[in-house]
């Protein structure tokens, strides 16, 4: 007589929950519990596969997941609670959208039968998040869990990457089901593309090799996908110039010279001149943003533009492009280097000379010289001796303002991944949950958070998180006292108006630090920036927070105003 | 220029807040919007009538198509369409002449009246925008106490279509 087959046994959604985890291959998961996702707690706390970080506010866990995320390209994992939990993520899911983050936020709800009855923190988390995420559900039967969070990871990793949120109400935690994860989904609405069209392929490069004064433009596109090889190769075979995005930094070596530094609002006199004067424009995963147009009326006006992107609704959005293609960056950027070798065709060499010649005149302005002999700390000198100091390998993240212009522009990255910053939300507070998602991901390696004295003071809590998990970060205050940015506007159009710009009454932050448990430093004199960056890197295993007391009066140059087209640089 | 465009979405909760929020997020007009689910209980159809400028439409669909829920996108305007809408009317028809006359006009547009009370008719009407704003011209001597429009909907004509 044979065995009756054993009856699968029913889980409950909790322990679910940590299956698809599992199944998934997350090995940390920054979070914060509450009563809504106290099953779910319970299940994480009877396992060891999925570690969980405890971070000290939910806009900490959402910042730690994404810069685990920016710096593995990993999908980032984040759990918070409802009401409260939900609304304190949201900056995290709104900024991890507008940088195309690859992130599941798991948000617990009030039981479904009371969802709409201004229950205890409810609040609708998938309304209040939909204009900010890639997809969001609301989970409302045990047995979609399994297949919804495989749907969650399928969606934030693939095509244009984004933040997903999976709301699930209590009841659903505690319900039973058999759990089955299944190893592939198929969703009829959606289907990115990956290969771009061979047709237009063969049409841009016919239009890049007849270019007299080429320019490729590269952004976040390709970080995400995993493309600086591709995009590398691509540009050395053609000798091309390249400039990148905020968030394309490292994307191509900016040690390489055919590399002319970053564009935009605050990038390179020459990479902003070349882009005006270029005759065909050569855009790849980036998406035309304000901060890099400038005046859009002013923009490229003796342009064709090729552009690359994962994301159609990116194409022709801002900028009417003349070839677009649609695809992986990645793979459609390998597919150009075999068409370009299969081609009888070369550049023009003689014009790419005369184009050389022009952009090395507009380099010898020399754009971001400052004053290597003040008194006062420059705070362009401090990053520029912790990239000396780090040998350029360092994964460096930032805030918002003046710290993070000049960290894109003094710290040289070569590699991709190496620079973590909020660049579409321009979120201040991102640097320190940044530099710990980041660190975790890489224990190892040297993670400093580039901030200033008003956005450290965001998220200025998380440094309790880095002593209970030891995490060695170096924190490097650029403290002007000011909120720099708004500082500067204020200077350049308010007539010197500088209204709530000055940050009175700041703390010490060497004893913040140490009272923390941590190691603080506090910097005045030029002639001791390098012994004290030393020092703190040496510090293998300890947090450092390193006070520079910089200038107060420094400005980020060069500068396009509003209004003004790429050629209109404000200069020191 | 106005545009017509019919969509496939997952008939699933949200699905139309996430249509109707990309509107109002991107500040696109929304002329009319209909949804019901079709033969397949699973897909619901909407129209949306908007206007716009050719890249502003052209914006448009290309994040409706971004949308997870939407799964098929057609623009009826760049096919050659039928679009209709329906309409019913409640007018005072107190005296004799007021009925007859409502029922005259009612078959020279081929509606129905579909409700009669002692003072009032119900009048059904169909067909494209343009006739339904006609009757309502037409009924300038009655005193209409009500009207409601059910919003555009629209098939191409042919081969052409809307389906999986």
């Amino acid at each position: 007589m044979s065995e009756s087959p054993a009856k699968p046994t029913a889980i409950t959604g909790a322990e679910i929950f940590v299956r698809c985890l599992q199944e998934e291959g997350v090995d940390i998961v920054f979070g914060y519990p509450g009563g809504a996702v106290l099953h779910i707690y319970d299940a994480l706390y009877r396992q060891d596969k999925v570690a969980h970080i405890l971070v000290r506010h939910e806009q900490g866990a959402v910042h730690a997941a994404e810069g685990y995320a920016k710096s593995s390209n990993k999908c980032g994992v984040a759990l918070v609670t409802s009401g409260p939990g939900a609304t304190n993520a949201v900056t995290g899911i709104a900024d991890a959208y507008m940088d195309s983050v690859p992130l599941v936020v798991f948000s617990g709800q009030v039981p479904t039968n009371m969802i709409g009855n201004d229950a205890f923190q409810e609040v609708d988390t998938v309304g209040i998040t939909r204009p900010c995420v890639k997809h969001n559900f609301l989970v409302k039967d045990v047995a979609d869990l399994a297949t919804t969070i495989k749907k969650a990871f399928y969606v934030a990793t693939t095509g244009r990457p984004g933040p997903v949120v999976v709301d699930i109400p209590k009841d659903v935690t505690a319900q039973t089901c058999v759990f089955e994860y299944p190893q592939q989904i198929k969703m009829r609405s959606y289907n990115p593309t990956t290969r771009g069209h061979g047709g237009q392929i063969r049409k841009a490069l016919e239009l890049i090799l007849s270019a007299k004064k080429p320019i490729l433009y590269t952004g976040g596109g390709i970080i995400l996908g995993q493309a600086s090889g591709a995009l590398t190769e691509f540009a050395r075979k053609l000798g091309y110039p390249i400039t990148n995005t905020l968030m394309g930094l490292g994307g191509f070596p900016a040690s390489d010279p055919q590399f002319l530094g970053m564009l935009g609002m605050h990038g390179t006199y020459e990479a902003n001149m070349a882009m005006h004067y270029t005759d065909v424009l050569i855009a790849i995963g980036a998406r035309f943003d304000d901060r890099v147009t400038g005046n859009i009326e002013k923009f490229c006006p003796y342009a064709k533009i090729v552009h690359i992107d994962v994301d159609p609704a990116s194409i022709s959005k801002n900028v009417k492009v003349d070839v677009p293609i649609v695809g992986q960056v990645e793979p459609v950027l390998r597919e150009m280097i075999r068409e370009l070798e299969s081609m009888k065709q070369e550049p023009d060499q003689e014009a790419l000379a005369a184009w050389w010649k022009q952009i090395e005149e507009w380099r010898a302005k020399d754009c971001l010289k400052f004053d290597h002999e003040s008194p006062i700390i420059k705070p362009q000198m401090v990053v520029q001796k912790l990239w000396e100091l780090t040998g350029g390998d360092a994964i460096v993240t930032s805030d918002v303002g003046q710290h993070q212009m000049w960290a894109a522009q003094f710290y040289r990255f070569d590699k991709p991944n190496r620079w973590i910053n909020s660049g579409g939300l321009g979120t201040m507070g991102v640097g320190l949950p940044f530099a710990m998602g980041a660190q975790f991901a890489f224990p190892d390696a040297t993670v400093a958070c580039v901030t200033g004295e008003a956005s450290i003071q965001m998220c200025i809590q998380e440094l309790s998180t880095c002593l209970q998990y030891q995490l060695p970060i170096k924190i490097v205050n650029l403290n002007n006292r000011y909120l720099g940015m708004v500082r500067q506007w204020q200077e350049f159009f308010y007539q010197g108006r500088y209204a709530m710009s000055y940050m009175d009454a700041l703390p010490d932050f060497v004893k913040l630090a140490e009272s923390y448990g941590h190691v603080g430093m506090r910097i005045e004199q030029p002639g001791d920036v390098e012994g004290a960056l030393r020092e703190a890197l040496a510090m293998k295993d300890r947090l450092v927070f390193l006070d520079f007391i910089t200038d107060q009066t420094e400005n980020v140059y060069p500068m396009i105003p509003a209004g003004a087209g790429q050629n209109e640089m404000i200069l020191v | 220029m106005r545009h017509i465009i019919s969509l496939l979405l997952e008939n699933e909760a949200g699905a139309l807040s996430r249509v109707s929020g990309l509107f109002s997020a991107r500040g696109y007009n929304i002329e009319s919007l209909t949804v019901a689910p079709t033969d397949d209980p699973s897909l619901s159809r909407m129209t949306i009538v908007t206007n716009g400028s050719e890249e502003i439409i052209e914006q448009i669909t290309k994040q409706l198509n971004k949308l997870i829920d939407v799964v098929r996108l057609i623009d009826l305007t760049l096919h050659r369409h039928i679009e209709r809408e329906m309409m019913m009317v409640k007018i005072k028809v107190a005296e004799a002449a007021q009925r007859e006359e409502a029922k005259r006009l009612t078959d020279i547009f081929r509606g129905n009246i579909i409700d009669v009370s002692q003072d009032t008719y119900v009048v059904e009407l169909t067909g494209h925008g343009s006739k339904l704003d006609s009757f309502l011209d037409a009924l300038q001597d009655f005193s209409v106490m009500e009207v409601v429009r059910s919003g555009v909907m629209g098939i191409a004509r042919g081969e052409v279509a809307l389906h999986l």
